[in-house]
C-alpha cells in the first residue's frame, strides 16, 4: 500500500508540437462553418442533435395525447400514430442519443482530455458532421414527402415495412429512412476513426492509456464497438432498400396483397432480425458506455473523492463492450427461435449484469463518504444511479425467455427501456452539459433554472414511466394505437394513462426551460473561472477559457499523475491537477 | 452469424492482445510522474494514417463479413440457384492482382528513391483500377444478356450487390490514389509521399483479399471449404 513508485523522469522536457500541423482558418465560414476544429465541430452535432431530438419530444406528446384521450384529437389517425411512434424511437436512438454522446462529447472531450490539440484527421471529422446533417435533413424531409415517414416502427421488420398497409412502406418514407440511416452510418464511421486514433496516438506526453478518464474510457470503447456494430445496420439498410425499390427477396418471404402476389418470395425477415440486432443491441452500450464513463466522473469531481475501483472500473468497460455483441438475439425470443439459442442467449444476457453490477457498487462506494457537493451535475448524477438500477432490474425480468415471453408485447418492456435507454442516459447528457458547459462557454448555466428543470425532469419522469409498468403487468399491449373496450383493462388504467400524459407534457415543457437557460446564460450566465469544479483533468487546465483554436498554449501540458487525486492526505487543496508535477503536496503514506 | 462471429472473434483477440501490452494491471493511483509512459519521446513511430487505414479496413471487413454472413443464411433456402461465373471474372482477377504489385513496385521504388519509375507505376496502378471496374461492369452486361436478372433470384441479387459494394470502394481508391498521383507529380518524393503511397498499396492488397474471398463465395468454392469444415468438426 504504501509503494508509491515515483517516476525517475520529472525533468523531462514538454512536448513541443511544430505549428505546421495544425489546421488554421482563415474566414468566418472555415471557422464557425466548414469548422475543422473538433470543439466547434463538438458544439455543431449537439445543436443539431438538439434540435431534432425537440422534433421527437414533441412526437411523443403527440402520441401520449392519444393514448392518454383516445380519439379527442382528429389530426392524430392510426397512420399518423404509428408514424410518430417510429419517428420518436429512431431519431431518440440514433440521432440524438448516438450523436451526442459520440459527437458532440466525444469531439469537444476527447482532445482536451487527452492533452492533444484537436483530433488526427480533422478534415474526415468535418466531414462526418456534414454527413450528419445531411442524414437529418433526410430524415426531416421524409414528414413532407408524399406519404409521410415510414411508420415500420423503430426496428423497421420487412415485411410489413415496404407493404402498402403500412405508412410509407409503399411511398418515400421508407425510402428516406433508410437513405439517412446509410448517410449516417458513413457519417459516423468517418468521425469514429478519429475518436478511435486520436486516443491510440494522440495523447499528451504521460498520459498513459491507465491515466485517462473513464470518460474517455467510455466513449473509445463505444466508439470500437459502434465502429463494428454499424456495418450490421448498414447492411440491414442497403438490403432492404433492394428489396424495396429493385425488387429482390433477401428479407420479402412470398406475399400476396389485395389479393394479388407480390414479385417477391423466399426472402427470409428473420434475417433481418438479426443483422438489425447485431447492431441494435450494442447500440444500448454504445449509448450507455459513454454515460458511464461521464458519469463516473461527474461523481469522483462533485463527490471530492478518487473513484472507487479505477482499474474494475475499466475492465467492466471493456467487458461490457465484448459481451455486447454476444447477446442480441435476446431481442429475438418471440421470433420462433430454438430454445437452446434462447437458454445461450439468456445466459449472455445476465452475465452482463455482474461487470455492469460492478460499476453500480463502484459509484455507490465513491459516494460513501464523499464530500458530496449538491451541485446540478451531481443531482443529475446520483438521479441516474438509481434510475439506472430501475431499469437495469426489470432487465434482468426480461432477460429470462419465459418471463419475456407474455411481457415481451406490453407496455412493460416501454418502461423497462425508456428508463434505462432513454431517461437514465439523457439525464447523464444534462448533468453533463451543466458540468461541461462553463468550459464551453466561460459562463455558468442558471442555478434556479437549473434546479426547476431538474426536479421536474427527475420527479416527472418517474411519474411517467413507473405507472406504466405496473399497465404492462396488467397485460396492457404496446403499439396499439387505441385500445377499445377490452374486457381485462380496467377503467382506472384509463385514467392512468390520462395521468402519465398530463406527466409527459409538464417534463417536455421543463426542457423548454433547459434550453432557454442555456441561450440565455451564454450572455448573462455567471462568470466561471477557468476551473470552477475545482477539477483535476486536463480539460479544466487550458490556458484560456473558453479553449482556443489549438486548445494549449505553446506547449502541450505533460500529464504527471491519475485523473482522480482528490482530497488527497496533506495536500495543500482538495485536488490536484493531472498536470501538476512532484509528490511535495502527497503525504508520506500516500493513502490515496 | 457464424462467418461474422468468426471474424468478431479475431478482432477481440487482436484487441485483446493490445489491451494486454497495455498495463491494465498497474496501479495508477500509486504511480506519479514519468516512468510509466512507455511511448518513445519523440514522434510516435507509426504515423496515425496508418492506424486510422487499419481501423478503417477493420470497418470495412466487417462490412464485407456480414454481408456473407447474410449470404449463407439466405443461401439455406430453397429457392436458390447458383449464378453462373463469367469468365471475364478471372481476367479482372488478375487484372486487380496486377494493380496490387504495381502498388508494391510504387512503394518500393519510392523508397529507393526511384522517382520517375515510382510516378509511372502510379499511374499503371490507376489504369489498372479502371480497368478492373469497366470489366466488372462487363460481367454485369454478360449476365444481364444472359438472363440473369437482378430479381429473378437471391443468388443473383447477391452477386450484383456485393461485387457493386466492392466496386465501390475500389473506386473510392481511385479518388485516393489520383490525389496522390497529383500529389507527387512534382518535386522529390518525400517521406510523406511514401506513407501515401504505402497506404494506397494496403487498401489495394486489402481489396484484392476481399476480392479473392468473394469469388470463391461467388463460384461456390468457399461452400465446399465450409462444408468441409463441417465434415472435419462432426
Amino acid at each position: 500500500m504504501v509503494d508509491i513508485r515515483h517516476g525517475t523522469g520529472e525533468q523531462i522536457g514538454p512536448a513541443e508540437v511544430e505549428d505546421v500541423e495544425l489546421y488554421h482558418p482563415h474566414s468566418w465560414w472555415t471557422r464557425y462553418v466548414f469548422s475543422q476544429d473538433a470543439k466547434i465541430i463538438a458544439v455543431q452535432y449537439a445543436s443539431t442533435a438538439i434540435a431534432i431530438g425537440m422534433v421527437a419530444l414533441v412526437l411523443s406528446w403527440l402520441m401520449r395525447l392519444q393514448l392518454g384521450f383516445p380519439g379527442a384529437f382528429a389530426f392524430i389517425d392510426a397512420e399518423r400514430y404509428y408514424q410518430f411512434i417510429t419517428m420518436h424511437g429512431m431519431i431518440m436512438v440514433i440521432y440524438l442519443l448516438t450523436a451526442l454522446f459520440l459527437g458532440g462529447f466525444g469531439n469537444y472531450l476527447i482532445p482536451l482530455m487527452l492533452g492533444a490539440r484537436d483530433m488526427v484527421f480533422p478534415y474526415a471529422n468535418m466531414l462526418s458532421y456534414w454527413l450528419y446533417l445531411l442524414a437529418v435533413l433526410v430524415l426531416v424531409a421524409s414528414f413532407f414527402a408524399p406519404g409521410g415517414p415510414t411508420g415500420a416502427g423503430w426496428t423497421l421488420y420487412p415485411p410489413q415495412a415496404v407493404l402498402s398497409g403500412t405508412p410509407g412502406g409503399k411511398d418515400w418514407g421508407i425510402i428516406l429512412m433508410l437513405s439517412s440511416l446509410i448517410l449516417f452510418v458513413i457519417g459516423f464511421t468517418m468521425g469514429g476513426l478519429n475518436y478511435v486514433v486520436t486516443v491510440l496516438q494522440g495523447r499528451t506526453r504521460g498520459m498513459t492509456l491507465m491515466r485517462m478518464p473513464l470518460t474517455v474510457w467510455g466513449i473509445f470503447t463505444a466508439t470500437v464497438m459502434a465502429l463494428l456494430a454499424f456495418p450490421a445496420l448498414f447492411v440491414a439498410c442497403v438490403m432492404m432498400l433492394f428489396d424495396r425499390v429493385l425488387g429482390t427477396s433477401f428479407f420479402m418471404p412470398a406475399i400476396v396483397e389485395m389479393g394479388e402476389q407480390l414479385q417477391h418470395g423466399g426472402g427470409s425477415p428473420i434475417l433481418f432480425q438479426h443483422l438489425f440486432w447485431f447492431f441494435g443491441h450494442p447500440e444500448v452500450y454504445i449509448v450507455a458506455l459513454p454515460a458511464f464513463g461521464i458519469v463516473s466522473d461527474l461523481i469522483s469531481t462533485h463527490a471530492r473523492k478518487n473513484i472507487f475501483g479505477y482499474r474494475m472500473m475499466v475492465w467492466a468497460i471493456v467487458i461490457i463492450g465484448a459481451l455486447s455483441f454476444i447477446v442480441w438475439a435476446h431481442h429475438m425470443y418471440v421470433s420462433g427461435m430454438n430454445p437452446y439459442f434462447g437458454f445461450f442467449f439468456a445466459t449472455t444476457t445476465l452475465i452482463i449484469a455482474v461487470p455492469t453490477a460492478i460499476k453500480v457498487y463502484n459509484w455507490v462506494l465513491t459516494l460513501w463518504r464523499g464530500d458530496i457537493h449538491l451541485t446540478l451535475p451531481m443531482l443529475f448524477a446520483l438521479a441516474f444511479i438509481v434510475t439506472f438500477v430501475n431499469g437495469g432490474l426489470t432487465g434482468l425480468f426480461l432477460g429470462n425467455v419465459v418471463v419475456d415471453v407474455p411481457l415481451s408485447d406490453t407496455m412493460f418492456v416501454v418502461a423497462h427501456f425508456h428508463m434505462v435507454m432513454g431517461v437514465a442516459p439523457i439525464l447523464v447528457i444534462f448533468g453533463a452539459i451543466y458540468h461541461w458547459y462553463p468550459k464551453i462557454t466561460g459562463r455558468m448555466l442558471n442555478e434556479a433554472m437549473g434546479q426547476l428543470h431538474f426536479w421536474v425532469t427527475f420527479v416527472g419522469a418517474y411519474l411517467i414511466f413507473f405507472p406504466m409498468h405496473y399497465l404492462g403487468l396488467i397485460g396492457m399491449p404496446r403499439r396499439y394505437y387505441e385500445m377499445g373496450e377490452t374486457a381485462f383493462v380496467p377503467a382506472s388504467a384509463h385514467t392512468l394513462n390520462e395521468f402519465i400524459t398530463i406527466m409527459a407534457l409538464i417534463v417536455g415543457a421543463a426542457q423548454i426551460v433547459f434550453l432557454f437557460n442555456l441561450i440565455w446564460s451564454i450572455r448573462h450566465g455567471r462568470e466561471a473561472g477557468g476551473n470552477p469544479w475545482r477539477a483535476t483533468t486536463l480539460e479544466w487546465q487550458t490556458p484560456e477559457t473558453p479553449p482556443r483554436h489549438g486548445n494549449w498554449g505553446k506547449e502541450l501540458p505533460i500529464v504527471y499523475r491519475w485523473p482522480y487525486d482528490y482530497s488527497v492526505p496533506g495536500a495543500a487543496e482538495d485536488f490536484i491537477p493531472q498536470t501538476q508535477p512532484g509528490t511535495t503536496s502527497h503525504a508520506p503514506e500516500g493513502a490515496s | 452469424m457464424n462467418v461474422t462471429l468468426a471474424f468478431l472473434a479475431v478482432i477481440l483477440a487482436i484487441a485483446g492482445w493490445w489491451l494486454s501490452r497495455q498495463r491494465l494491471f498497474s496501479k495508477p493511483w500509486l504511480e506519479v510522474g514519468h516512468a510509466h509512459d512507455q511511448r518513445p519521446l519523440d514522434r510516435p513511430t507509426i504515423p496515425p494514417a496508418k492506424i486510422g487505414l487499419g481501423v478503417f479496413l477493420a470497418v470495412v471487413a466487417a462490412l464485407f463479413s456480414l454481408f456473407i454472413s447474410a449470404y449463407f443464411m439466405r443461401m439455406a433456402s430453397t429457392d436458390w440457384w447458383s449464378t453462373p461465373m463469367p469468365r471475364i471474372l478471372w481476367l479482372n482477377t488478375a487484372i486487380l492482382g496486377l494493380g496490387s504489385l504495381l502498388l508494391h513496385t510504387a512503394r518500393v521504388t519510392a523508397e529507393h528513391h526511384r522517382d520517375e519509375a515510382s510516378r509511372t507505376a502510379l499511374i499503371a496502378a490507376l489504369a489498372t483500377g479502371l480497368a478492373f471496374l469497366v470489366g466488372q461492369v462487363l460481367a454485369w452486361r454478360e449476365l444481364t444478356d444472359a438472363g440473369f436478372l437482378l430479381a429473378d433470384n437471391p443468388a443473383n441479387s447477391f452477386f450484383y450487390m456485393i461485387s457493386g459494394m466492392h466496386g465501390l470502394h475500389i473506386l473510392g481508391g481511385l479518388f485516393a490514389l489520383a490525389r496522390v498521383i497529383l500529389k507527387t507529380r512534382a518535386g522529390p518524393m518525400d517521406e510523406k509521399a511514401v506513407l501515401s503511397i504505402t497506404l494506397c498499396a494496403t487498401y489495394w492488397h486489402f481489396m484484392l483479399a476481399v476480392w479473392l474471398v468473394l469469388f470463391a463465395l461467388f463460384s461456390g468454392w468457399a461452400n465446399d471449404f465450409v462444408e468441409l469444415c463441417r465434415q472435419l468438426l462432426t
